[in-house]
């Protein structure tokens, strides 16, 4: 089947109205999660480019399918960035493509930033779409405060592509920090480098990323911290956090911010480091649950992990002699368990199953239900998000 | 403003149904006498007033469970309440509808400072949520001025914000997760103490929906630690146009203030009547907060200083103390309490691009000389979320009326900017009618099926948010 790839958000319209699915969205093919069977792919990639830049309002409106990359040029040239960091999963799944920014939105992709700033949903002021039955359709609009109707923005970020397949978007920015300092500490075991990442994120010191890579990934386990702003303030805070964090173990500050870098691109998990056998999860949980379930989940699974977030998100890896859907389902199991959520984010083995967390019935009814609502015909996407 | 007619079955049964609520309550928790429900009439929109058939106050999950069942099984409609501090008449009964208060619900069921989270029932205080945690040196960011009295649950509804949510958010921003019954009784969990809950984002669609989709009971709230201190500075300007831009020039240079607030002309001498802060007789005022210790503070101060002394301010006062900064706030603060002393006020809370300033307000300016109101202008620049007080005088007949064509003027004016009409206070019944101004029929409609999805009844909070004919064909 040849790829649907409209050229227009009316073309977009017209060709979902016509089809009878299913349909599988692709923005640049960097996100894939599970399978849509015999679908056809339709592509955003020709709804590109940015539509309106007010740096000093502080918002950009950008076409689906531009890519990242592009936006990220234009919000530097303006010393502005997207403050919620959206990971970059290529070396991770060997994808060629180049992530979109509606990928990024519909997945609510979102980096170490998270846990100061905000998720990728917490930036997406408005959105346009394009629902099952190929009605274009918006909501929220460019204004940093609107409480106007329901907001739909929350309910399409992060739904990938099942209500609808977005043909703009519009996010707030941030100014792009002046300096950056990363304070360090090593040796720790799990246990105390969330509660180090604790302790930091609980402190006056308005760290914006808290990441741990423990011994199974790293021979000496480092817990990094993120300070940003100005630089006399940066080093203050740095200094400050150094002293914090001196209990636990041998601290260190550094200017160098290579270390955030590998984090958004995953390279601890990438294939040039681990081969093409593996698959990745993030699991959402309290901090405080992080070390007690990865413990207990390493005691059965021969798994790498890394945390990030304080401890409140984990990313598991598990290679090609893993039986990636048992661990799947331990993940799960954990989760549900002590709260949370798990998510298979990239897989190279075809396992049978739901990829996404399973909820509650009452939950599963209402979501059910809701796509009944935005997609009757149920072709967008079928299959994932557990229908 | 127009309100469906009551259902003369149920206030036929009212008896019927009030024995019923009381079966499932404990003593006093449902209100009836229609002496005591006029308690219940309305919220802080005192311009429309009904009393409802019956009021109840739950004190648990499960209570609100129970009730929520009788209702759905008898067909009556519910409108939830929080402490009734509405701007927008977001908790304005009908004359069939049950009030279900949420006042008995205040209690804190966890804190947990390692996960920077705490779980409340939801009729607790805004800032006795901040209260529960402050003492170990954390907060609740969402600072609604209102945050004495209004509930969570409330701002959970309207997704409300404050002066400080420009570096915060909102409370949709801050928000982890709830426990939710629906309208036919059944409760359902939403996230929880982590970030990001699973699944479509439910969470986000509740917040906000004002009551129309479930009765929160339970939230879990981000907390966060408290910064080591904040001080403000106060600018003044000949212009609005070049507040205006200073305000712009301040956020493109990276700095990002707690708080960007504006304050023209009509206000300033309003609360300087009133409050005597000593401002500057200016045309427009900013107040801007940044956060930190104190060399930080003065660096970031210095800074907006250069930037503000390009655009040749009139007055120019850094905080260099606790007091300083009181006095910079009392004004502001008192912003409100003045403009009523003036005169009766109607306060709106469109929200626009921030670099249409400088338009707004003149086109406003325009307005109001035509229309013969005066009209105040305080407001959150720094995110565009204005708030025009438009002065009228309620005992003098046809005042109000021009006030609201005056209000529903600058509410277009708004959209058509780019903006919308509310940004923190909701739609409720005051700007129900003019949502066909922000979206099209296609775009209500398919909030309206969200609607069918949780209340397919239409139960909850009835006559809010959609225009009533486009609601027609859906409520009872
Ligand atoms: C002086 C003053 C200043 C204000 N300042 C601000 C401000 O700075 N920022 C701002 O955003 N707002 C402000 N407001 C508006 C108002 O305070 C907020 O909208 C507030 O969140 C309402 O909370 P409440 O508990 O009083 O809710 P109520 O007025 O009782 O109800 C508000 C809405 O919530 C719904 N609701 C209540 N409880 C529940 C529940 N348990 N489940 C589901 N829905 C429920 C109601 O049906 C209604 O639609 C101000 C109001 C006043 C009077």
């Amino acid at each position: 089947m040849t790829n649907l790839t409209p050229q227009s958000e009316a073309e977009l319209a017209d060709l979902v109205r016509a089809s009878s699915g299913p349909l599988r969205i692709m923005g640049g093919g960097t996100r894939p999660i599970g399978d849509v069977a015999n679908a056809q792919v339709l592509s955003t990639a020709a709804l590109s480019g940015i539509t309106l830049y007010e740096p000093g309002a502080l918002t950009l409106v950008a076409k689906a399918g531009t890519p990242l990359d592009e936006i990220d040029a234009a919000l530097r040239a303006e010393n502005q960035m997207l403050a919620f960091e959206p990971y970059d999963l290529t070396g991770v799944t060997g994808a060629k493509g180049a992530s979109t920014i509606g990928g990024v939105v519909a997945t609510n992709a979102s980096g170490a930033r998270r846990v100061q700033a905000g998720a990728a949903r917490d930036f997406l002021l408005g959105v346009r779409f394009v629902d099952g039955e190929g009605q274009v359709l918006k909501n929220g609009g460019r204004v940093m405060k609107n409480v106007t109707g329901y907001d739909l923005v929350k309910l399409m970020a992060g739904s990938w592509g099942t209500l609808g397949v977005l043909s703009e978007v519009s996010l707030k920015v941030l100014p792009m920090p002046e300096h950056v300092m990363t304070v360090a500490v090593t040796g720790l075991s799990d246990e105390d480098a969330v509660a180090a990442m604790s302790a930091a994120l609980g402190s006056p010191f308005d760290v914006t990323g808290a990441v741990h890579a423990p011994a199974c990934i790293e021979e000496e386990p480092f817990t990094m911290v993120r300070v940003e702003g100005f630089e006399g303030s940066v080093q203050y805070r740095a200094e400050k956090l150094k002293e914090l964090l001196g209990r636990y173990g041998d601290v260190t500050t550094s200017e160098n911010a290579e270390g955030w870098k590998a984090m958004r691109e995953m390279v601890a998990f990438s294939q040039p480091v681990r081969g093409s056998g593996g698959a990745l999860w993030q699991l959402s949980l309290k901090p405080s649950d992080a070390s007690p379930v990865m413990a207990e989940i390493s005691d059965r699974f021969d798994v790498l992990y890394s945390y990030d977030w304080g401890g409140g998100r984990v990313w598991v890896w598990a290679g090609e002699e893993v039986d990636h859907s048992a661990l799947h389902g331990a993940l799960q199991d954990s989760a549900t368990r002590v709260g949370g959520h798990a998510t298979l984010i990239h897989s190279a083995s075809a396992f049978e199953g739901p990829k996404f967390q399973l909820q509650s019935p009452v939950l599963s009814r209402l979501s059910q239900a809701l796509r009944a609502k935005f997609d009757p015909r149920g072709i967008l996407n079928p299959g994932l998000m557990g229908a | 403003m127009q309100m469906p007619t009551p259902s003369n079955s149920i206030l036929s049964r009212k008896g019927h149904i009030v024995a019923r609520l009381q079966s499932v309550l404990p003593e006093g928790a449902v209100v009836h006498d229609p002496v005591q429900t006029r308690a219940y009439e309305c919220d802080a929109l005192t311009a429309y007033k009904c009393p409802p058939l019956c009021a109840v106050l739950p004190a648990s999950t499960e209570e609100v469970s129970a009730i929520m069942r009788i209702c759905f099984e008898e067909g009556v409609p519910v409108v939830p309440r929080g402490a009734g501090t509405s701007l927008a008449g977001g908790a304005l009964p009908t004359e069939d509808s049950v009030i279900l208060g949420v006042a008995r619900l205040t209690d804190v069921l966890e804190t947990s400072y390692d996960d920077r989270i705490i779980r409340v029932q939801s009729g607790r205080t805004n800032l006795s949520v901040t209260g529960a945690v402050e003492e170990d040196g954390f907060f609740y960011a969402p600072d609604p001025s209102s945050q004495l009295a209004c509930a969570i649950a409330g701002n959970i509804a309207m997704n409300s914000g404050g002066a400080h949510c420009l570096k915060y958010g909102v409370t949709t921003n801050n928000l982890l997760g709830v426990t939710m019954v629906m309208a036919d009784g059944e409760v359902v969990e939403i996230g929880g103490g982590y970030m990001d809950a699973a699944g479509l984002d439910l969470l986000g669609l509740i917040c906000g929906s004002e009551g129309q989709l479930g009765i929160v009971t339970e939230a879990t709230l981000r907390i966060l630690p408290k910064p080591e201190g904040a001080r403000p500075v106060l600018i003044g300007f000949d212009t609005n146009e070049v507040a205006g831009h200073c305000v712009s020039d301040i956020i493109k240079s990276g700095i990002l203030p707690v708080a960007i607030e504006f304050m023209d002309r009509p206000c300033i001498r309003a609360t300087e009547a009133f409050a005597g802060a000593g401002y500057p007789d200016c045309e427009a005022l900013l107040i801007i907060e940044v956060e930190g210790s104190d060399a930080e503070i003065d660096d970031q101060l210095a800074r907006i200083v250069e930037i503000a002394k390009a655009h040749d301010p009139v007055e120019v006062r850094e905080s260099k103390s606790a007091e300083e900064s009181a006095k910079i706030w009392l004004g502001r603060k008192s912003a409100f309490g003045a403009m009523g002393q003036i005169n009766d006020y109607m306060c709106l809370d469109g929200t626009i691009p921030v670099s249409e300033l400088p338009r707004v307000l003149k086109r406003i300016g325009e307005m109001s000389k035509d229309y013969g109101l005066d009209v105040g202008n305080v407001f959150h620049a720094g995110d565009g979320n204005m708030h025009p007080l438009i002065l009228f005088d309620a005992n003098k007949p046809g005042d109000l009326e021009k006030c609201e064509a005056f209000g529903a003027d600058i509410l277009s004016l708004c959209v058509e900017v780019g903006g919308c009409l509310t940004g923190e206070h909701g739609v409720g019944v005051e700007k129900r009618d003019l949502m066909t101004k922000q979206y099209r029929p296609e775009d209500l409609e398919i909030q309206m099926a969200v609607k069918d999805v949780f209340d397919p009844k239409w139960l909850l909070n009835p006559a809010k948010v959609f225009p009533l004919e486009a609601s027609k064909g859906r409520r009872g």
